[in-house]
């Protein structure tokens, strides 16, 4: 039998023998990405000898692993048909409001735990305002950045605030490593391989496609479709939380300007990774590569001594190149 | 009859072929039209009648073959292009802006060939209040999302209409509108036929064919099989040209005498919506297959709809082998097993763009996971294989997405989606909308078992002859109320039509 990725119908194939599983795994976007990044690999090898050292691999995956939880979270709102643009904004909260509690005498993981509360509020607020006031995601989250950024600004007067005093077990894992690989990168692949699995193999998920493949039919198929964007919603939120906190751990501070533009980032990964802006269709590990491509793109261009600003440019030719092939195949596929 | 002149056809197609992938939808299919005729095009559900049509329209391009108008050889490449060479085409599948008036949408090409920068509201509302007085009663100035389906295919009508077209391609227009309707729009065909405008008719009812149409072309398989004289043929011969082998009855045999049961499976006591239905009461019998009747707009859906709990707030008592049910919910609803099949399979039965697979198991996905909510897709693809042979679907494999199907195999994919979940109570609205004469005999025949074997049958349809084939008995539904009940020889259209428009039996002929 053959495998299945997602339960659109694109990716199914019928049975059949070596051959055709090669040939199923060549039109999808997750092995395209794969020989993108892999070709990106071997022209930086070449191009820079500093590239395929493992200080730098450690810090691209360092980089990229963070926001990936976050990915994860977006993600699964845009399958659900929704998009949040409140993500740097709630991530830096996070930050900010652990930071705060901690250096007033709280423990870090209460203060901790508190915080990622916090976040998931916000997201059941903002879950709340589009599922029973009927207001669009993108207005909603529009809102909620501003709101979340100006309260991260109120409580640190705009400056960083340092937290000298975190207990070495709490910066553990957002510097320490078991063995050789960084508690960051373990982190992020059990988040990876726990949603990827639950998007691709339960019902629970699976309700989230119907939901944002048309939320009409899902509806009239029993699924409370209004829960379920309620929980992708407020799912996409935590997840940031979660971001935060372990940015708080690995630079020992609550940066409260952190996350600027990180929205953009997120959603161009995922769209990148096959995620639809309208909805009902998008994997996790797509959205990974995705993100991983930007991710060593901006870490080449830096290595390569490219300007900032030129990066820029270059990451959004990427997404726009991205998008427009997809769109053609499937086209040609359709 | 000889063979026309060729002065006498306005459209030509010799030897078209178009392939999907592995599907060969046309092969080598050739079609004559005449000015002025009305000319049928039946086949079964994926015969290709659409794809050919799409071609003509210049939404599809051909992989080979020829297409002459008026003797030329044209290649067509937009539907634009159709529209200047005056090819209107009205649909299969309802398109129109919801949110827009009615009389924008039947301008929309007028109005976006138009040179003028500003809009003229009252200009269009008042040319298609023109147009749409022949067609029935509906408001210009309405937003299309207010209308039913059959008034949203009258404006779909109304808008090739504005077109001035030489040829008129209908796809199954019928097949959404009331009976009432359906004879207004053969009146129009009729006089645009006399005008020598020349209509190609796509139709899965035998009946409107032989009534209306000059000549008939059948295609089995993306293959041209026969054009033929209606004058000179049967329904049985047409038929047979469509299935390539002989269908002996439409309608399954009903219920015996002896096999009637008392036994009461769903009770629906003063069920009120206080904007569309009140106090409505009835009961469904075990075996039977009850018919809901009534015009677009008496409330058959919207009472249906409230049972299931899918839309309204709704009080009454809803009663399941004695047992008052207590739903909030339509998941509730599936959860004891009353399940309802919608009319608008395109808007609200499927998930166009995912798998068949997955289609039908979107009632409950439970059903093919393991208890702890882990999908297994071997028993979802063996579930969509199972339900799909018993409704004897045509595909390719169950991972292909719905949208690549022929309407009327959509329309088993929203049937098996049902059957999914082994139902005690179904609702069928519309069941056989868009679905060929075998597979409609299969349907049939498929409700008739599931009734012998205990599941409730509830039938919407605004096909008469269909609700007479198929019930046992009819409820006539008028103005949000139950007007009467027909059964046995009662059961004829004009008892059906006079309870439907007046409320009451028609009086007794002397
Ligand atoms: N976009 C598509 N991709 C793949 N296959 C397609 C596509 N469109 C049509 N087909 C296939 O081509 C065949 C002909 O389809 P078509 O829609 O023309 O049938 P039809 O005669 O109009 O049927 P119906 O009576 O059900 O409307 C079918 O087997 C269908 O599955
Ligand atoms: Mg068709």
């Amino acid at each position: 039998m053959s495998t299945v990725t997602t339960p659109s119908g694109k990716d199914r194939g019928a049975s059949g023998g070596i051959l055709d599983t090669l040939r199923r795994l060549l039109r999808m976007r997750e092995t395209g990405l794969v020989l993108i990044i892999l070709a990106l690999f071997i022209a930086m090898a070449f191009a820079s000898p500093y590239f395929l050292t493992w200080n730098n691999m450690r810090a691209m995956a360092m980089a990229f692993a963070v926001e990936g939880v976050v990915v994860v979270g977006m993600t699964i709102l845009l399958i659900s048909g929704g998009i949040d643009l409140s993500v740097g904004s709630v991530t830096a909260l996070a930050m900010v409001i652990a930071g705060l509690l901690f250096l007033n005498g709280i423990d870090p993981w209460v203060a901790s735990g508190m915080a990622i509360a916090v976040c998931t509020a916000i997201g059941a607020a903002m879950g709340f305002f589009v599922t029973r006031v009927g207001l669009h995601h993108f207005i909603v989250s529009l809102a909620v950045m501003v709101i979340a950024r100006g309260l991260c600004l109120l409580g640190t007067g705009g400056r960083p605030i340092g937290l000298y005093t975190l207990p070495p077990e709490f910066k553990f894992i957002g510097q320490g490593s078991i063995g050789v690989i960084p508690v960051v990168i373990v982190i992020f692949v059990v988040v990876v391989v726990v949603f990827d699995f639950l998007l691709r193999r339960t019902t629970m998920f699976r309700k989230v496609f119907y939901t944002g493949s048309n939320e009409k039919a899902a509806a009239y198929s029993g699924i409370r479709t209004k829960k379920v964007v309620f929980l992708t919603t407020t799912l996409c939120s935590t997840l940031c939380g979660v971001a935060g906190i372990i940015y708080m751990a690995r630079f020992g501070s609550a940066q409260p300007t952190f996350g600027i533009g990180m929205e953009l980032n997120v959603i161009a990964a995922a769209v990148i990774g096959g995620a639809s802006l309208s909805g009902g269709s998008g994997t996790i590990f797509g959205a990974i590569l995705g993100t991983i491509l930007l991710s060593v793109v901006s870490s080449s261009l830096a290595l390569l001594d490219v300007s900032v600003y030129w990066q820029d440019i270059i990451r959004g030719s990427i997404l726009l190149t991205a998008v427009t092939i997809d769109h053609y195949l499937n086209k040609r596929r359709g | 009859m000889t063979a026309a002149s060729h002065d006498d056809l306005i459209l030509e197609i010799a030897n078209l072929s178009k392939s999907f992938g592995p599907v060969r939808a046309l092969r080598g299919v050739g079609f004559q039209l005449r000015r002025g005729e009305i000319h049928a095009l039946a086949g079964e559900n994926g015969a290709g009648k659409s794809t050919l049509m799409n071609i003509i329209d210049g939404i599809l391009r051909p992989d080979s073959g020829e297409i002459r108008l008026d003797g030329q050889p044209v290649t067509i490449t937009s539907p634009a292009m159709a529209q200047t060479l005056g090819i209107g085409f009205v649909h299969q599948e309802i398109a129109l802006c919801p949110d827009i008036t009615v009389a924008e949408n039947i301008f929309m090409a007028a109005t976006n060939s138009s040179r003028a920068l500003l809009m003229d509201f009252r200009g269009l509302e008042r040319r298609a209040a023109e147009i749409l007085r022949r067609l029935g009663d509906i408001d210009p100035a309405a937003p299309v999302r207010s209308l039913s389906i059959s008034q949203q295919q009258l404006v779909e009508i109304a808008k090739a209409l504005t077109l001035d077209c030489r040829v008129l391609i209908l796809d199954e227009p019928t097949a959404a509108l009331t009976e009432r309707e359906a004879q207004i729009l053969f009146e129009i065909m009729r006089t645009l036929a006399g005008q020598g405008i020349s209509i190609i008719y796509i139709s899965h009812r035998m009946v409107e064919i032989f009534d209306n149409c000059d000549r008939v072309t059948v295609l089995r398989d993306g293959q041209y099989i026969a054009t033929m004289n209606v004058s000179e043929t049967t329904t049985g011969e047409v038929v047979s040209a469509m299935v390539g082998r002989v269908i002996d009855s439409l309608y399954p045999p009903k219920l015996a005498e002896d096999e009637r049961s008392g036994e009461i499976i769903l009770d629906v006591r003063g069920l009120t919506d206080r904007q569309r239905y009140r106090e409505v009461s009835f009961q469904l019998r075990k075996g039977e297959i009850l018919g809901l009747a009534g015009l677009i707009g008496a409330g058959r859906t919207e009472i249906v709809k409230g049972i299931c709990r899918l839309e309204g707030t709704v009080t009454g008592d809803v009663s399941l082998h004695g047992r008052v049910l207590h739903l909030a919910h339509y998941a509730d609803s599936i959860a004891e097993g009353i399940v309802y099949l919608s009319e608008d399979r395109k808007g609200d039965g499927l998930f166009l763009d995912m798998s068949i697979a997955v289609n039908v198991s979107a009632l409950s996905v439970e059903q093919v996971a393991t208890r702890a909510g882990i999908i297994d897709d071997r028993r979802e693809t063996e579930q969509a294989e199972r339900l799909g042979g018993r409704l004897n679907l045509r595909y390719g494999h169950v991972g292909q997405p719905v949208s690549a199907l022929s309407g009327g195999n959509q329309q088993k994919v929203a049937i098996a989606k049902m059957l999914s979940v082994s139902p005690k109570v179904i609702f069928l609205d519309e069941p056989t909308r868009g679905v060929d004469v075998g597979a409609k005999a299969e349907i049939h025949r498929i409700l008739r078992d599931l009734a012998r074997g205990g599941v409730g049958i509830v039938v919407i349809s605004s096909e008469l002859p269909e609700l007479i084939g198929v019930c046992d008995r009819v409820l006539v539904v008028r103005e949000g109320r139950i007007a009467g009940e027909v059964t046995d020889d009662e059961m004829t259209e004009d008892t059906i039509m006079y309870l439907a428009s007046l409320g009451e039996q028609p009086p007794v002929a002397s």
